[in-house]
């Protein structure tokens, strides 16, 4: 069913994952993944490292087959529809699935202006008097508005690590994605930053299906609805665990391993 | 008496190490720049019988007759200027794209080799270009590419007159052919040197590759791509061999870039051995100083349009 329908947003959008493996070249890094994305609502995706967290949340933008070498195998829906079909644009893909990246990455030629406006100037979403309204709602949406209204000229990286990654954060809003993918958005932030950007994601998620990928098994019980615990097997490929209710998982997990892990025994 | 030690060194003796050693690197570093201060004096002392007969305007005339003893600098600086201008515009071009293609865009298999035979280009002696250009370039170039250009662009003057052949224009060609291989290694380094996540951010903004080389990658390279850019410029300037063997060396300032012309390089290769006068010696000697200070020039334009760039203020709306 791929085709002209993925165009159109549903919201907020269901993501459905089904049978997913994952290979950085012979490496196989995750197998058989099934996970049901609840849509406005957070889901965090914890596990220690290497467990493969990041490969499965770059296979939901297509993002994993930019890497040299890197192949899929199974299907993940986008309210239904298998954005790995054949004929599926992987740019029309990641235009309806943001990412926010582990360090925050704004473009270090542009203003904050520019970096938040490229997305939308490149996908032809607005121009003139319109793009502005569009860069002014997202820096709001991002909760950022405030603190750089006057540093629009500015470049993306004159500002505090909390707000550039609240910048990428507007970034990736203003190409009105359906789902939004975080990797570890906040490590490499101060407290402060990191609960500002958790409040933040709490006010998003009645338009956006977020997943958040993170190893700090406290952000997960604080910010997250559902969660997917996932653990790199004996052969080094990442598996899910278990995957439930946020409250449910932490306290009453089904599997051992989970337990283990949250229980702080490894990891 | 006892030293404090760290590391079960006394500390007096690590000291002395230390001093001995900056102040060696030290006489070394600031010997090379005496070195070129020195060269650059030596030029200037040398030129400067030509210099005071000719006074300022030495650089300004465009007569040179050893004959008659009189001499002048300008149609050399333009040769020079022109033709390594010609190179850049040329070859820039062409090296970038090769080194986009090779940073981005080329599967694995394919780099290695390609990568290694651009390198091999940037081996090849000079001699061996100005033959290959003098032979087989040069004529090529008067039988297809000039009777096109002279065609389209025939309305400037640039691209009037006769096809020679040899010429300015056939000096820029070959120069271009021999600043793409330096250029479009290290720009490639660069392109490669910029942080993937840059990418990555693009791509998932849903740009297409081209979009995210546009955007992303090259403004990210820009500084360094423009540095490499004037430092291969820097090479034209210099280059001798070549140049002097498909230029024409004939001392004039043409109207057309199919004209024969000289460089500042060419004329000391070709005249020095048999400059017999003072007069004509110091007068190459002025050629050469003008030349030093062009290259000098042109370092310091480069320097000073890297910073810009790289420091410059950023566009935004």
């Amino acid at each position: 069913m791929a085709g002209p329908s993925l165009q159109t947003p549903v919201r907020p959008a269901s993501l459905r994952v089904e049978g997913l493996s994952a290979w950085y070249g012979r490496r196989q890094a995750l197998r058989n993944i099934n996970l049901e994305i609840v849509p406005g609502q957070i889901t965090a995706v914890i596990g220690p490292s290497g467990c493969g967290k990041s490969t499965l949340v770059r296979c939901l933008n297509r993002l994993h087959e930019v890497v040299p070498g890197a192949r899929v195998e199974g299907r993940v829906l986008l309210n239904g529809e298998d954005i790995y079909a054949p004929g599926v644009d992987p740019v029309v893909v990641r235009r309806r699935v943001g990412m926010v990246f582990q360090r925050p990455n704004p473009f270090p030629t542009m203003s904050v202006f520019e970096n938040v406006a490229i997305g939308p100037r490149l996908n032809g979403l607005a121009r003139g008097a319109e793009l502005e309204e569009l860069v002014v709602r997202s820096l709001k949406l991002a909760a950022l508005w405030d603190e750089v209204k006057d540093k629009l000229h500015l470049p993306g990286t004159a500002l505090s690590g909390g707000q550039q990654q609240r910048l990428c954060i507007a970034r990736a809003l203003a190409v009105n994605p359906e789902v939004l993918l975080l990797d570890e958005p906040t490590t490499a932030l101060d407290p402060i930053s990191t609960l500002k950007i958790e409040d933040l994601l709490r006010q998003l998620k009645t338009e956006y299906t977020i997943v958040i990928v993170t190893h700090n098994m406290q952000q997960a019980a604080r910010v997250s609805d559902f969660t997917a615990f996932m653990l790199a097997g004996d052969d080094l490929v990442g598996e899910l665990v278990e995957f439930g209710p946020t409250r449910q998982l932490f306290t009453n997990p089904r599997d051992p391993r989970t337990e283990a892990y949250i229980t702080g025994r490894f990891g | 008496m006892t030293f404090p030690r760290i590391a079960g060194r006394p500390v007096a003796r690590s000291q002395l190490a230390d001093a001995v050693f900056e102040l060696l690197v030290a006489a070394l570093g600031l010997g090379v720049l005496g070195l070129a201060v020195a060269i650059g004096l030596n030029l200037a002392g040398e030129a400067g019988p030509a210099l005071g007969q000719f006074g300022p305007a030495f650089f300004a005339r465009s007569i040179w007759d050893p004959v008659r003893e009189e001499f002048g600098a300008l149609p050399f600086i333009y040769g020079t200027l022109a033709t390594s201008f010609l190179a850049l515009l040329i070859g820039s071009p062409v090296a970038l794209a090769t080194a986009i293609f090779l940073a981005e865009l080329a599967p694995g298999w394919l780099k290695g080799p390609i990568s290694y035979l651009v390198e091999l280009l940037a081996a090849i002696p000079s001699v061996v270009y100005g033959l290959w250009g003098l032979f087989v370039l040069a004529p090529v170039l008067r039988t297809t590419v000039q009777p096109a250009l002279g065609n389209w662009l025939g309305f400037l003057p640039l691209f009037q007159g006769p096809f020679y052949g040899v010429g300015i224009f056939t000096g820029g060609v070959i120069l271009a052919i021999m600043v793409i291989p330096s250029i479009a290694a290290v720009s490639r380094d660069v392109i490669r040197a910029v942080p993937n996540d840059q990418r990555e951010a693009m791509l998932a903004l849903g740009a297409t590759r081209w979009e995210t080389i546009r955007y992303a990658v090259l403004p990210a390279a820009r500084s360094g791509i423009i540095g490499l850019g004037v430092l291969g410029l820097g090479r034209a300037l210099g280059e001798t061999m070549a140049v002097t063997m498909v230029i024409g060396n004939r001392p004039e300032i043409p109207a057309s870039l199919f004209a024969p012309g000289y460089t500042m390089a060419a004329v000391i290769a070709n005249e020095f051995a048999e400059a017999t006068s003072d007069l004509h010696l110091s007068a190459l000697f002025g050629v050469g100083f003008g030349l030093f200070l062009l290259t000098l020039l042109v370092n310091i334009l480069a320097r000073l349009l890297v910073w810009r760039v790289a420091w410059g203020p950023v566009g935004g709306e």
